[in-house]
């Protein structure tokens, strides 16, 4: 298909702060309690009853705001943002309208696999709002009664809008595991999307680039993507779908309304949504039940130095300081935190860059995967693999061996001394090698000849039996030794 | 009825030393209420049964030296706008006719610590908003001195019930000066504290930013005592001022030393009634005749007071009162009956082929939402909410609700400036007394600006203080208000009985 | 200035009052006079006033983030019009 288009998107993101309370009333904010078990007056809208902030909230929220290099206002307030649903109970949601606690920002992202140029994407801004409850739709029935569930109800959420300076799905995913990545760095929220802590609408329509001069089409938001893919392989469905309607109807911005489309996972499609004959007019106004929040220059100064290293300083750590390449200290950092702590002791104990980061983005990424467990509850510790990987450089663990080794650590919980004895791994000196080989050699004379003669692959047998006389001989440098004896015998 | 003519502060004293039982009053105030309250109508709910048990309770626990609260024993009447746990809460709306909150308001809760007994819920006009108490969705409320006239809204069943010597103290709410002017119609002492002096937690909203609670009583020094025991900090409450209650009633008998009297040129202008601008002068000339210095102000934005406040308030109460919506709580409609009415509409308009009224047609909930609140709430409230909702909707927002918040820093300048000079600001609470029951009725402009005089306190968020100065010709009470500058409700009060003091308007009590 | 009969139709819908027709007319009127009342705000000049959205001016009221009580669910659902054992209930709100 044509692709004479050039796709233009921008991104909402709702994240669920990671507090325990909501952010108006102190009702538990845990995922997975039975329907309205967490609720109180305030959160249910009851008459009479008050808001009072979350300072939690607004502290994880102005930590996210930082990190993502926005700027403070000295003051921010709360709206009311008004319209009808069953499961916002009072009629508006507290949002935040005209004076958002954070604006101008912006995230950047590079692909490792350097498909497209490192860019910076703006971030419009990061405003905290609290969440709706959930309908819960009898779907069978169709006609039935809606059950509405007020336990998420009243949840603080921060709403990240990304400018449109996403220019494929690609990227986009890719903002989002970025974004994702930082939000866990910050430990800011647990991110799951399934449990809907972090939920994503895009905006999306398409610039062309025509002969005429250059035209866009109506923009779109897209809505109900439950994961990473499914926003990918939303954008690329609805590009094309919109190419494809513009050809047909040749309409352009301005000339329908801002239409909203819904994600269908199982049959790859969009679908237009109903829209609401009066859903833009929000009414919002300084909700007066609440007061401004004023940040101090101090305050962001101190917030500013708790954030710690970002992925984007950390990737450019592990490149600079332990010579890393770009894609190794990707999937380091990528995995979190804790992991790159984990690599660190592992280097600090071994001083070997390189060899730190094979072990731990293949080794110990995979035992993780293979148990399913996380690295804190990993058996060996980074010293216990940074010792290992002494052993090996040392020769007292011969690297044939070192994987065996690995894996009974990884089995037992035992430090790599207790593995090789385990084992019965121990170092194989050179004066011994050189003796091992010498009987060899002179043991089996036809041998030596056939490899004399050219027969280079009956070296095997030698190699073989020297295994089975001593299994921590290390087969190549066997290979090496004897062909050496063979071919040179009086040296 | 003799122990009824007793202040609060004297039955408190005697309820301390035992020569009263808290029952004995109690039993008073029900028999009082039986006798006159059938004519009156200031409460909505009379619970005999839990006043008599609270009072019993105190009685036992003051025979047996145990500790009680501050206002142990004393009756209290309660506005039906404040939370109280399981009992019923109706703002006077057929909208909540059967809300049992799970929680207690903090006031109640208050009141509870403090062994008050809780004698039963006053009227008012649906969700606070109204003069007159006549739209209460329940029953009309009568001034105690003619029962042909409105003891004033919204807090009127609040001052009837004092006026008419049912209860010594109530609790009223106040957002445009709905404790103020029925006190002045009623000839009791009503206050409106300072803004976030006492919390709002409990209390339902009708104009957040301008809600307050306060005490209605017959005395000055009552008013002082039953506000201490509902003021002071509230964690639940974002607005709450972070200071504790002062004990008013320790000072209120001071008087004030060099006090400056301000009137405001604007509050003796045209439109005031002859009687009642004379009551205000001679309140002045007492004043002046306790050494006062009297002067004369201008507070010049007071006149865009009502239009400020009638942007204001709606705006907020539209926003406030969405929550009705018949999902969580309170009234619903009936949802065969509603589902009908839409499958009609729906054949009229497919018989007609009228595609762009089909296309209009509500939603089964829309239509559950407009229903219920169209049979909810009375019409005034239905007013107010479509005045807010097109204050704040997309066009004019900036013309009306922002310009009014604009307007609303300026009044407050002007208390500001005022205050530069004056220690009090005195004048008329209406600009005339009670009106007949009905005779507003239909024109609710008129009766927005009965609020002339009271809203400005409200906008600009300081205390104001409405007490008896005088009568009519005809014995209806008039009332003088008091304002003083945020937080100086000791010097409101003090100043308050200096004047009441030198007089004996408070003494009079209404001929039933 | 005037409003409209269709202005009026949209703020009711916007409030979620359904207004009979003889309410809408009167309605009309009574807005008509009452905005025309406050329209005497547009000759106050504000021009550099800040708007006063509370009566006393605070700010920085929080509360620290720490569980406290919810209501048991039958508390919770105990004003509701409708409600079965785990909710509240309302029509089906599907494709609203």
């Amino acid at each position: 298909m044509d692709q004479d288009f050039t796709t233009v998107i921008g991104l909402e993101v709702h994240v669920q702060l990671a507090t325990q309370s909501k952010l108006f009333c102190r009702c538990s904010t845990k995922f997975g309690a039975e329907p309205n078990t967490q609720t109180c007056p305030v959160c249910i809208g009851l008459p009479g009853t008050l808001p009072v902030m979350n300072r939690e909230a607004v502290q994880l929220a102005l930590k996210t705001a930082l990190a993502l290099e926005c700027e403070i206002p000295a003051r921010t307030k709360w709206d009311r943002k008004q319209y009808y649903y069953p499961d916002l109970p009072k009629g508006y949601q507290i949002s935040q309208y005209d004076l958002p606690l954070s604006q101008n920002g912006h995230l950047e992202i590079s692909d490792p696999k350097g498909h497209f140029e490192p860019k910076r994407v703006g971030i419009i801004r990061a405003h905290l709002e609290e969440d709706a409850g959930k309908s819960i739709h009898d779907e069978v029935a169709g006609k039935a009664d809606s059950v509405i569930d007020l336990n998420r109800t009243g949840t603080p959420l921060l709403e990240i809008v990304s400018a449109p300076d996403l220019r494929s799905s690609a990227e986009a995913h890719l903002f989002l595991k970025e974004l994702k990545l930082l939000l866990t760095y910050l430990g800011v929220s647990d991110c799951n999307m399934q449990e809907g802590s972090l939920r994503v609408d895009a905006n999306v329509n398409l610039h062309l680039d025509l002969p005429g001069g250059p035209v866009a089409t109506p923009i779109v938001e897209i809505k109900n993507m439950n994961s990473f893919r499914a926003v990918e392989r939303a954008l690329d469905y609805e590009a094309q779908r919109q190419f494809k309607e513009w050809r047909e109807t040749g309409r352009v911005l301005g000339q329908s309304p801002k239409q909203t489309r819904g994600w269908d996972d199982e049959a790859g499609v969009t679908r237009g949504q109903r829209s609401k004959e009066e859903s833009s007019d929000y009414r919002y106004f300084p909700d007066p039940d609440l007061v401004p929040v004023a940040f101090t220059g101090a305050e962001i100064t101190a917030v500013h130095g708790s954030l710690g290293e970002l992925p984007a300083a950390t990737r450019k750590r592990l490149e600079d300081q332990y010579g890393l390449s770009s894609y190794d200290a990707d999937v380091l950092v990528n995995q979190g935190p804790p992991l790159v702590s984990y690599f660190a002791a592992v280097v600090a104990g071994c001083g070997d860059g390189k060899a730190a980061s094979n072990w731990v983005t293949q080794d110990v990424l995979r035992a993780l995967k293979d148990r399913n467990i996380e690295i804190a509850q990993f058996p060996v510790s980074g010293s216990s693999l940074a010792e290992l990987v002494v052993r090996i450089k040392s020769g007292e663990l011969p690297s044939a061996r070192a994987r065996e080794a690995f894996q009974t650590m990884v089995d037992t919980g035992g430090d790599v001394a207790t593995a090789m004895s385990l084992l019965h791994i121990e170092g194989v000196d050179e004066s011994e090698l050189l003796s091992l080989c010498e009987r060899l050699v002179a043991a089996n004379p036809r041998i030596a000849a056939d490899v004399q003669n050219g027969k280079l692959q009956a070296l095997g047998a030698l190699v073989g039996q020297a295994k089975k006389s001593n299994p921590n001989v290390d087969p190549s440098r066997v290979r090496e030794i004897c062909l050496k004896l063979i071919n040179n015998p009086h040296p | 009825m003799s122990i009824l003519q007793h202040t609060a502060r004297e039955l408190l004293g005697s309820l301390e030393s035992r020569e009263v039982s808290s029952v004995e009053l109690t039993q008073a105030c029900l028999d009082r209420i039986r006798e006159v309250d059938e004519r009156v109508g200031a409460f909505l709910r009379v619970n005999e049964d839990r006043a008599l048990a609270q009072a019993a309770d105190v009685d036992s626990r003051r025979a047996q030296r145990k500790p009680v609260g501050r206002l142990a024993g004393l009756p209290v009447a309660v506005k039906d706008v404040l939370c109280d746990r399981e009992e019923l809460t109706t703002c006077a709306s057929r909208m909540l006719a059967n809300f049992r909150p799970p929680y207690d308001s903090t006031v109640v809760a208050k009141l509870k610590s403090a062994d008050a007994v809780l004698l039963g819920r006053t009227n008012m006009d649906e969700f606070a908003m109204g003069g007159s108490t006549e739209n209460s969705a329940f029953q009309l409320t009568h001034n105690p001195w003619d029962l042909q006239c409105t003891p004033g809204g919204s807090s009127g069943g609040a001052a009837a019930a004092v006026a008419a010597a049912m209860a010594p103290l109530s609790i009223g709410t106040d957002t445009g000066g709905s404790i103020r002017q029925p006190a002045g119609l009623c000839g009791v002492v009503g206050m409106k504290p300072t803004y976030g002096r006492v919390s709002r937690y409990g209390l339902v909203a009708f104009a957040s930013s301008l809600d307050q609670v306060g005490p209605l009583a017959q005395t000055v020094g009552d008013a002082a005592l039953l506000l201490e025991t509902i003021a002071g900090h509230d964690a639940r409450d974002s607005t709450s001022l972070d200071l504790p209650a002062p004990r008013f009633s320790a000072t209120v008998d001071e008087p004030l030393q060099g006090l400056r009297i301000g009137w405001a040129r604007e509050h003796f202008a045209a439109g005031l009634d002859p009687e009642v601008e004379a009551a205000a002068r001679e309140a002045l000339a007492v004043y002046e005749s306790l050494g006062a210095n009297v002067r004369e102000i201008s507070l010049p934005h007071g006149k865009y007071g009502v239009a400020t406040y009638y942007v204001i308030a709606p705006s907020e109460a539209s926003s406030n009162l969405a929550r009705y919506d018949g999902v969580h709580f309170g009234y619903r409609t009936d949802e065969q009956a509603m589902l009908s009415e839409l499958a009609e509409e729906r054949r009229r308009l497919e018989s007609a082929k009228d595609q762009a009224g089909l296309q209009n047609l509500d939603t089964v909930l829309v239509r559950m939402y407009r229903r219920t609140r169209a049979e909810g709430f009375g019409p005034e409230v239905k007013r107010r909410i479509m005045l807010g909702t097109y204050a704040l909707s997309a066009g004019y927002y900036d013309a009306y609700y922002l310009k009014a918040l604009q307007v609303r820093r300026l009044i407050r300048q002007d208390f500001d400036r005022a205050f530069e000079q004056v220690d009090l600001i005195a004048g008329p609470i209406t600009a005339a007394p009670a009106f007949k029951l009905g005779e507003m009725a239909g024109d609710p402009l008129s009766m927005y600006l009965v609020d002339l005089y009271t809203v400005s306190a409200n906008l600009a968020g300081i205390p104001g203080l409405c007490l008896p100065c005088g009568r009519t010709k005809s014995g209806l009470p008039i009332g003088l208000q008091l304002q003083a500058p945020a937080l100086e409700e000791e010097r409101l009060f003090r100043g308050a009985r200096m004047y009441e003091r030198a007089t004996t308007w408070h003494l009079d009590r209404a001929p039933l | 200035m005037g409003i409209t009969r269709q202005e009026i139709e949209k703020v009711a819908l916007l409030a979620r009052l359904q207004l009979s027709d003889p309410e809408l007319d009167t309605m009309s009127n009574e807005l008509a006079q009452i905005v025309g009342y406050v329209d005497q705000l547009a000759e106050v000049n504000t021009e550099g006033i800040a708007p006063m959205a509370h009566a006393i001016e605070l700010e920085n009221v929080f509360e620290s983030d720490q569980v406290g009580e919810s209501l048991s669910r039958e508390r919770a659902l105990a004003n509701a019009p409708h409600h079965n054992s785990i909710g509240y209930l309302v029509p089906a709100v599907l494709g609203d």
